[in-house]
């Protein structure tokens, strides 16, 4: 029986030891090799002091490392917290402080980021350093040197199922990210229910091209090790050509992906003329499926079966459309994943009636245990439900369901939205615009895009007698941001259209696009 | 056009310093002290799945070159020195055709 989230690793590992588990370029990593390694690294962190409940963040690409990373640090008893690896210093630093983490394991490449967070956060004492090129004078150690030597075996840390697994930083309006607080018990029963709905099997290889900070990516080694199938990691969807061929040489089986990654697909004539024969199927979540791309993949690979599913980051995953029902409700994220149960309310928190748009709600064992040190905004969104004692997640997501119960997401009440399937807090990318001393005014609002479903769009109005450009806002925003967050437009303009109060009118931008 | 004295306006130095200087400008902050053009941007850091689209749209602008879906590979384009490589031959298989 698996009670820890780890426990997975060790039933696949004794029944499948030799079975490969991660493709990563053109290495093979067994689960009897993960499991070995992983071993390592949980002695590694326990005799640096780890103990049951600490917080242990990762800094790193996907990568092997990762993947072995996160089964030591629960082995160890201590609670992984996943941080997107092109995420810089002062918010790596600002993640590390908020949950007190202990221990951090980052790549070497990645120093010019960490070393400066490293000196801010002091709650960090000791760092494991993955591949070469850190600094002689930086602490830590090497995870070579970890993984040399002799086996040994943890000391059993005591966990249990309510214990914390995970803290996953998500972004909010506030423009500060709030770390979500996953249980053993959350993550196995999540996984046991996308894996069931799904129907994975052993024999399934399942390709991740999103980053494994991002929970999607992280499901799919999870996933693999209940199930005990292959998990094909590539760096990153950046050489889609590639990756095709990869698909095709490892004759992959399941295709997660966000709407962006599907955008780039549909455009390749590669993926059209590829050997794509063994998928069985093709997964969407973090952002609206367009009905157009979901109809052309079906047209292009029609042995796939697609699944048009949705998330959020406090719960992982909520609806999955039962693909048998995709020709008539293309447009719906379909009804709640097994093993939890969701319902729209109004306002007030009053049940409405079939068509009508309110707040989604959900009851389920995959609903986080809140914000780390966050109580107030905890409470904001998990609220009383129906039974005594018990609360349930307001998703913050408007929804209507139609007379069968089918979903169908309207928009986010706030004003966070989704560009390539990770949440952009306009509030965070426009505290950075302001560092600048040019900038007078700044607004970021999501725009219509036909590769990214929304891209992000900055209207920048220059401080008088500056001579603010366009490439200055980019560099500006590349050295300050993840990636993903970089404004995709940027447009200099003379005046923003504001409130009567003289706020800055948002929706009145949007609606310009 | 720039043209470096004495080599053609797509001499691998040429090209190599054009896209180092792009790479840098955009991706580094204008800090070039720890590029090598050997090494991988994506490992390193230095650019994303997004950076390397934009890197293309450079190449498309500045080199009047045609980038096929085909030509999306770490081979073509992981490195300064694999990109300006790259460059070169579709230079010159455009020039022979």
């Amino acid at each position: 029986m698996h009670i820890l989230v780890h426990h997975f690793l060790r039933d696949s590992a004794r029944d499948r030891t030799d079975k490969t588990a991660l493709i990563v370029g053109e290495t093979r990593h067994t689960f009897g090799e993960i499991d070995r390694a992983s071993d390592a690294v949980a002695c590694a962190l326990q005799a640096d002091g780890v103990a049951r409940g600490d917080r242990v963040a990762l800094a790193l690409e996907n990568s092997a490392e990762f993947v072995i990373a996160v089964w030591g640090i629960l082995k160890a008893g201590a609670v992984f917290v996943p941080v997107n690896p092109t995420t810089k210093a002062d918010k790596l630093a600002y993640i590390l402080n908020d949950c007190g983490v202990k221990a951090l394991v980052a790549q070497a490449s990645l120093a010019r980021q960490a070393l400066p967070a490293l000196d801010i956060a002091r709650s960090v004492t000791a760092v494991l350093w993955v591949g070469d090129g850190v600094p002689d004078d930086a602490p830590g150690i090497a995870w070579d040197e970890v993984l040399a030597g002799p086996r040994r075996n943890p000391t059993d840390p005591g966990v249990i199922d309510l214990d914390l697994c995970a803290i996953i930083y998500t972004s909010g309006s506030t423009g500060r990210p709030k770390g979500v607080m996953l249980t053993h018990r959350n993550m196995i029963n999540t996984a046991w229910s996308i894996s069931t709905y799904l129907g994975n099997v052993a024999e399934d290889v399942v390709i991740c091209l999103m980053p494994l900070s991002f929970d999607y990516g992280l499901y799919q080694v999870v996933t693999g090790a209940r199930v005990g199938f292959t998990v094909v990691l590539e760096k990153s969807f950046a050489y889609p050509f590639d990756t095709i061929q990869t698909m095709a040489r490892h004759r992959v089986t399941g295709l997660p992906g966000v709407p962006t990654i599907f955008a780039t697909l549909l455009q390749m004539e590669a993926f059209e003329k590829a050997d794509l024969s063994s998928l069985r199927y093709i997964s969407n979540t973090a952002a609206a499926f367009p009905p157009a791309h979901i109809r052309r993949l079906r047209q292009l690979q029609p042995h796939a079966t697609v699944f048009s599913m949705y998330g959020l980051t406090e719960c992982t995953r909520v609806a999955y459309l039962d693909p048998a029902r995709l020709d008539d409700k293309i447009t719906s994220v379909g009804k709640a994943i097994p093993n939890s149960e969701t319902w729209i309310v109004d306002e007030v928190g009053n049940r409405v009636g079939p068509g009508e748009v309110g707040e989604l709600v959900i009851r389920g064992s995959n609903v986080m245990r809140g914000y780390w040190g966050k109580p107030d905004e905890s409470a904001r969104r998990l609220k009383d439900g129906p039974f005594p004692g018990e609360k349930v997640l307001y998703s913050g997501d408007l929804f209507w369901a139609d007379a069968e119960g089918f979903l169908h997401f309207v928009a986010r009440k706030d004003d966070v939205f989704k560009c390539k399937g990770e949440k952009v807090s306009p509030k965070e990318i426009e505290n950075v615009l302001y560092e600048l001393d040019s900038v007078a005014e700044a607004c970021i609002v999501g725009v219509p895009d036909n590769i990214d479903g929304t891209a992000i769009k900055a209207y920048v109005v220059p401080r008088q007698g500056s001579n603010l450009t366009e490439a200055m806002v980019r560099q500006h925003c590349r050295a300050r941001l993840e990636s993903y967050l970089v404004p995709k437009f940027v447009e200099i303009s003379g005046v923003l259209p504001k409130t009567e109060s003289g706020k800055i009118k948002r929706t009145a931008l949007a609606e310009f696009n | 056009m720039l043209t470096a004295t004495g080599t053609g306006p797509t001499s691998t130095v040429f090209v190599m310093e054009q896209v180092r200087q792009y790479i840098i400008d955009n991706f580094l902050l204008g800090d070039d002290s720890g590029l090598d053009s050997a090494e991988s941007l994506l490992d390193s850091g230095i650019i994303d799945s997004t950076g390397i689209m934009d890197v293309v749209a450079f190449l498309e602008s500045r080199f009047g070159v045609t980038v096929e879906d085909e030509d999306l590979i770490a081979d073509n384009l992981d490195s300064v020195r694999r990109i300006a490589g790259f460059v070169e031959r579709k230079l010159a298989a455009q020039k022979a055709a």
